[in-house]
């Protein structure tokens, strides 16, 4: 079911290194206004996917076309449409905030006075306005990343590309990082983002599940856990680590995962199992809070839908 | 292409090598390094050679000769040698580069027909200095010898001298024969060639090293936008630099300069462009700042001090490499120096080495303008 | 605790400090780490975990301050804490062009692990990291999470009672993340203390007690259930609706709400007064047009309180 006018659309994208193939046979579609999410434990995948939507990178095979445009043709063209932050900080350390900034806008051609409306509201929103004239060397790894966001938008651009752009970066940063996000879905664009945090990939509109180069599930985190196979159980304790060694080899129980306030646990049948499992609870005396059906979280999509093959393989 | 672009990577450029101190220093004061080091450390001139002398006759006529070499100024009488012994020791020492013997027989055959015989010993192992010098204490005996003729004819008095026929030379252009007069002018090149290798070069690859890059070729610019932008500022320098050492050669170092400073400009010009552009297209290849770094100094600054002709004499090197020296574009900017500072030459007369520059200017710039591509791979 | 028991603790710090130059890397930073636990550093990236680790394994010498591992002191006598610490950098260290095995036995010469005990030991980390068969691959050859797992395996060749891991879990999927934690609680249950940092908050569920660390000090050091019972500034409420970002903007601007970010496809929100808000912010958001599916109040995750205890000034 083609969208009518995708912001991003992918058609067989192939890169290889060496004989490692990274990206195999990717075809997918961004539709307009989206927040699309590419999550996987594979680093070199994601961040060759984004370098070839930014037309940095060429593909061996397959094709890319960006606001109707395509990249390969016309990279350079593309390009003018979009925006992107790569996974390593990108801008200049002995430029400052202003400098780099007004490097980019000219890059873009931005008119002053356009540059100067839409870069007052970005440093405020970012808390960075204090900072303007600081080099950017100079600036805490948070700040920086918020730096290359707002240089990513001085020129309004229709898509996105934000490569892992919160990793490591404070709490504090982050949400700032994504309340400037939240405000430009409302001006309808388009963001691509590859992300590790998986918190962060419950608030995408649709997620990629790259796993060894293929593209093993795309859809909405919704249709994607009803997809998972079994029910989750989420039993929520303190002694994690007992809940997980009195359940773990039940009949019925396909996987354990001990997540933060507990333990979750998907079941073939809940009717069935989940009184086997109190029992199994009561049996070993392991203290719990409560035990109950939820929905599963992107953590638990990741491995059930990706199988646990001995992880990172 | 669109000017706004090109001033923005222009302005970048200039901010982070005027935030860069290694690149000021290497801007600034190299330049005056050179200058000074080689204006006031390198001479080619030979003077004040030490000379040991040894007079086994010890007469009026023997110490009127070493008189003549003591009166020169190309000499300078380091130690009065008693034997064959502390002669060979003196030299071996370095105490004196050349040493005079006078027999004990030297008044004597000066008067018979045979004439006198002088031994001079030199010490070989520079042969240039031992070459010169052998030259200059000929010359100081041959003086010797002719004034004793004609004391001893008239002392005879002989009615028709045959006078002895000397050689009186003039030098043109450089009349001091100083050899930094022509130094000084090389030094530019190698100045020119400096920011050209070393500054330009690491230009690209540091882009690649700090992870800038990446970021910069998702974006509209166009790649002569970027390599135009980027060398503008090291082209501004190179001409300052220019500027600075003509004024401190002919102000500080007195060197004349007799051209005109339009010629000067073309082809300084000329000669930054193909610098340049080597620098660039070597941090194009080279994606290392320190890889790219040795593969400039091997590339200008080597050709440019041996092979360019500014120490050197090329019509001293074998024939061979006089063929290779051809090939180094320093040597056509040397030779234009040299005939604009000393001869005062115009366009017309330097047209070969400036039409042979803008063949190689020409070359490089193609070459460079299509070496980079925005691409990862 | 007596005197003799926390003179004896594993790790002592005292007012430890590291300057580069004009930049105060580490400020002031006390605390002290008793037998067999896992301490977990949480902070952002440049908060000084990681120097402060390498202070501790006597790789960078201290500024100001003192810091007693195994009872030596780090900057007069680092080569006697060297032997009685296991290390994994934050950067991977083992040689990729060697095989698992010519790692495991290089280490092992390093650490002067007896020849009569290596083949067990070695045996033992194998298998600890799931490469049993994979002796012989080229460790540049792995994947990411069984890379780590051998990079764990090395520093604990020689059976260390103390060990530092610098960030062991970046990069690496969650789901060997998760497998990474079991190992550390094996090590851990086992009697060796484990002093760990991590950028990801969630990883502080895993962890005995944590130190949260921002910009170089100390912000709090407590167990995660003591931090999220003692949460400050407020209740917590997680709020479910349709439309997040015109949610967001108008909460933002709610009265008695004090802060609100997102959370998954959630939004926290920091109110004043539980009840209160519970029962008038689904009118106030239905004005704006959006339907809230969800209010209920919910256990603070570390972010929160990260956040909350850092605050925006200082984290800018």
């Amino acid at each position: 079911m083609a969208a009518p006018d995708p912001a991003i659309a992918v058609r067989g994208l192939t890169k290889r290194f060496g004989p490692i193939c990274a990206v195999d046979d990717l075809t997918f579609e961004v539709e307009r206004g989206a927040i699309f999410g590419l999550v996987g434990p594979d680093g070199a995948g994601k961040t060759a996917v984004i370098r070839m939507l930014a037309g940095v990178m060429r593909p061996d095979a397959g094709r890319i076309s960006v606001d109707g445009v395509d990249v390969l043709a016309a990279a350079e063209t593309a390009k003018r449409h979009l925006s992107y932050m790569p996974q390593r900080f990108g801008l200049y350390d002995d430029l400052s905030v202003d400098e780099n900034i007004r490097f980019y806008a000219d890059l873009f051609e931005v008119p002053r006075a356009l540059r100067e409306r839409r870069t007052g509201p970005l440093l405020e929103a970012s808390n960075m306005t204090a900072f303007r004239t600081r080099l950017a060397g100079q600036l805490s790894g948070g700040m920086r990343q918020k730096l290359g966001l707002v240089c990513a938008l001085v020129h309004t651009p229709q898509i996105l590309l934000l490569d892992e752009p919160t990793t490591g970066v404070d709490p504090v940063s982050r949400r700032d990082f994504w309340r400037i996000l939240f405000d430009l879905r409302e001006t309808g664009v388009t963001i691509f983002i590859s992300t590790a945090y998986l918190d962060e990939a419950e608030r995408c509109t649709r997620l990629g599940l790259l796993h060894e180069g293929r593209l093993r599930h795309c859809d909405t985190p919704q249709a994607l856990k009803a997809r998972m196979p079994g029910t989750l159980v989420a039993i929520s304790s303190t002694a994690a680590r007992a809940v997980r060694d009195a359940v773990a080899g039940l009949p019925g129980v396909s996987s354990v995962l001990m997540v933060g306030d507990g333990v979750h646990v998907v079941v073939d049948d809940r009717d069935r199992r989940l009184p086997e499992l109190r029992a199994a609870l009561e049996a070993k005396r392991v203290a719990y809070d409560a035990i109950a059906v939820a929905t599963p979280t992107v953590e638990d999509l990741f491995v059930g839908l990706l199988g646990s093959r001995g992880d990172g393989a | 292409m669109r000017v706004r672009r090109l001033a923005a990577m222009a302005r970048k450029e200039a901010l982070q090598i005027w935030r860069d101190p290694r690149s000021l220093l290497i801007a600034l004061l190299m330049p005056f390094m050179q200058l000074v080091l080689l204006g006031y450390g390198v001479s080619l001139d030979i003077k004040h050679v030490p000379v040991c002398t040894f007079d086994r006759e010890a007469s009026q006529n023997s110490q009127d000769l070493l008189k003549h070499f003591q009166a020169s100024d190309y000499f300078t009488i380091a130690a009065v040698i008693g034997n064959y012994g502390a002669l060979t020791g003196a030299i071996d020492r370095g105490v004196c580069r050349l040493a005079i013997v006078i027999p004990p027989d030297f008044t004597q055959r000066l008067s018979t027909t045979g004439g006198a015989v002088v031994q001079g010993i030199v010490d070989g192992t520079d042969t240039n200095t031992a070459n010169i010098a052998t030259g200059y204490a000929q010359a100081v005996v041959a003086r010797y010898a002719a004034g004793a003729r004609l004391e001893a004819s008239a002392r005879q008095g002989a009615i028709a001298t045959i006078q002895p026929v000397a050689m009186q030379s003039r030098v043109w252009f450089n009349e001091d024969l100083e050899s930094r007069n022509f130094i000084i002018p090389g030094v530019i090149a190698m100045v020119m060639a400096l920011v050209g290798a070393e500054l330009t070069s690491l230009t690209i690859a540091r882009e690649w090293e700090r992870g800038t890059m990446e970021l910069l070729i998702s974006t509209p610019v166009t790649p002569m936008e970027v390599m135009l932008g980027k060398l503008a500022p090291y082209f501004a320098i190179g001409l300052i630099d220019a500027a600075l050492c003509l004024a401190f050669g002919v102000f500080w170092f007195g060197v004349p300069f007799r051209g005109t400073l339009a010629t000067l400009f073309l082809a300084t010009a000329l000669f930054l462009v193909v610098v340049l552009g080597i620098g660039y297209l070597i941090s194009v290849r080279v994606k290392s700042q320190v890889g790219a770094a040795q593969i400039g100094l091997l590339v200008t600054i080597l050709p440019t001090t041996l092979l360019s002709g500014y120490l050197f004499p090329i019509d001293q090197m074998p024939v061979p490499v006089q063929a290779v020296t051809y090939l180094m574009f320093a040597r056509y900017y040397v030779t234009a120096l040299k005939a604009l500072f000393l001869k005062g030459a115009g366009i017309v007369d330097l047209a070969a080495p400036l039409a042979a520059m803008a063949l190689y200017a020409a070359a490089i710039a193609f070459l460079a303008a299509r070496a980079f591509h925005k691409s990862l791979d | 605790m007596s005197a003799a028991t926390a003179a004896d603790a594993p790790i002592v710090v005292e007012r430890l400090v590291k300057r580069f130059g004009a930049f105060t890397a580490v400020d002031g930073i006390s605390f002290r780490i008793d037998r067999g636990e896992i301490v977990g550093f949480l902070g952002p990236n440049g908060a000084g975990k990681s120097t402060t680790i390498r202070m501790l394994c006597g790789l960078l010498r201290p500024t100001a301050g003192e810091a007693r591992v195994a009872g030596f002191d780090v900057a007069r006598e680092s080569e006697r804490v060297r032997e009685h610490i296991g290390y994994m950098s934050q950067k991977f260290s083992l040689y990729t062009d060697l095989t698992v095995a010519e790692n495991l036995r290089f280490f092992g010469g390093i650490y002067r692990v007896p020849a009569a005990l290596l083949a067990e030991r070695m045996r033992f980390v194998i298998e600890m990291a799931g490469l049993t068969g994979r002796e012989e691959a080229l460790v540049g050859t792995l994947a990411g999470g069984w890379k780590q797992r051998l990079a764990l395996g090395c520093a604990i060749l020689h059976r260390p009672p103390i060990l530092f891991l610098d960030e062991p879990t970046s990069g690496v999927d969650p789901e060997s993340r998760r497998r990474f934690w079991d190992l550390i609680h094996n090590l851990s249950s086992g009697g060796i203390t484990v002093l760990v940092s991590t950028h990801y908050m969630d990883e502080a569920e895993y962890c005995d007690r944590i130190a949260l660390i921002n910009r170089g000090r100390l912000v709090a050091f407590d167990t995660p259930a003591a931090m999220k019972r003692d949460f400050p500034g407020g209740e917590l409420l997680v709020l479910e609706c349709d439309v997040l970002g015109a949610a967001f903007a108008a909460l933002e601007a709610a009265p008695g709400v004090r802060d609100v970010a997102a959370f998954g496809n959630t939004l926290h929100l920091l109110v004043e007064d539980r009840e209160g808000a519970i029962a008038a912010l689904p009118g106030y958001l239905a004005d704006k047009g959006v339907a809230v599916a969800r209010i209920e109040p919910v256990a603070p995750t570390f972010e929160d309180i990260f956040v909350q205890l850092v605050g925006r000034k200082e984290a800018a």
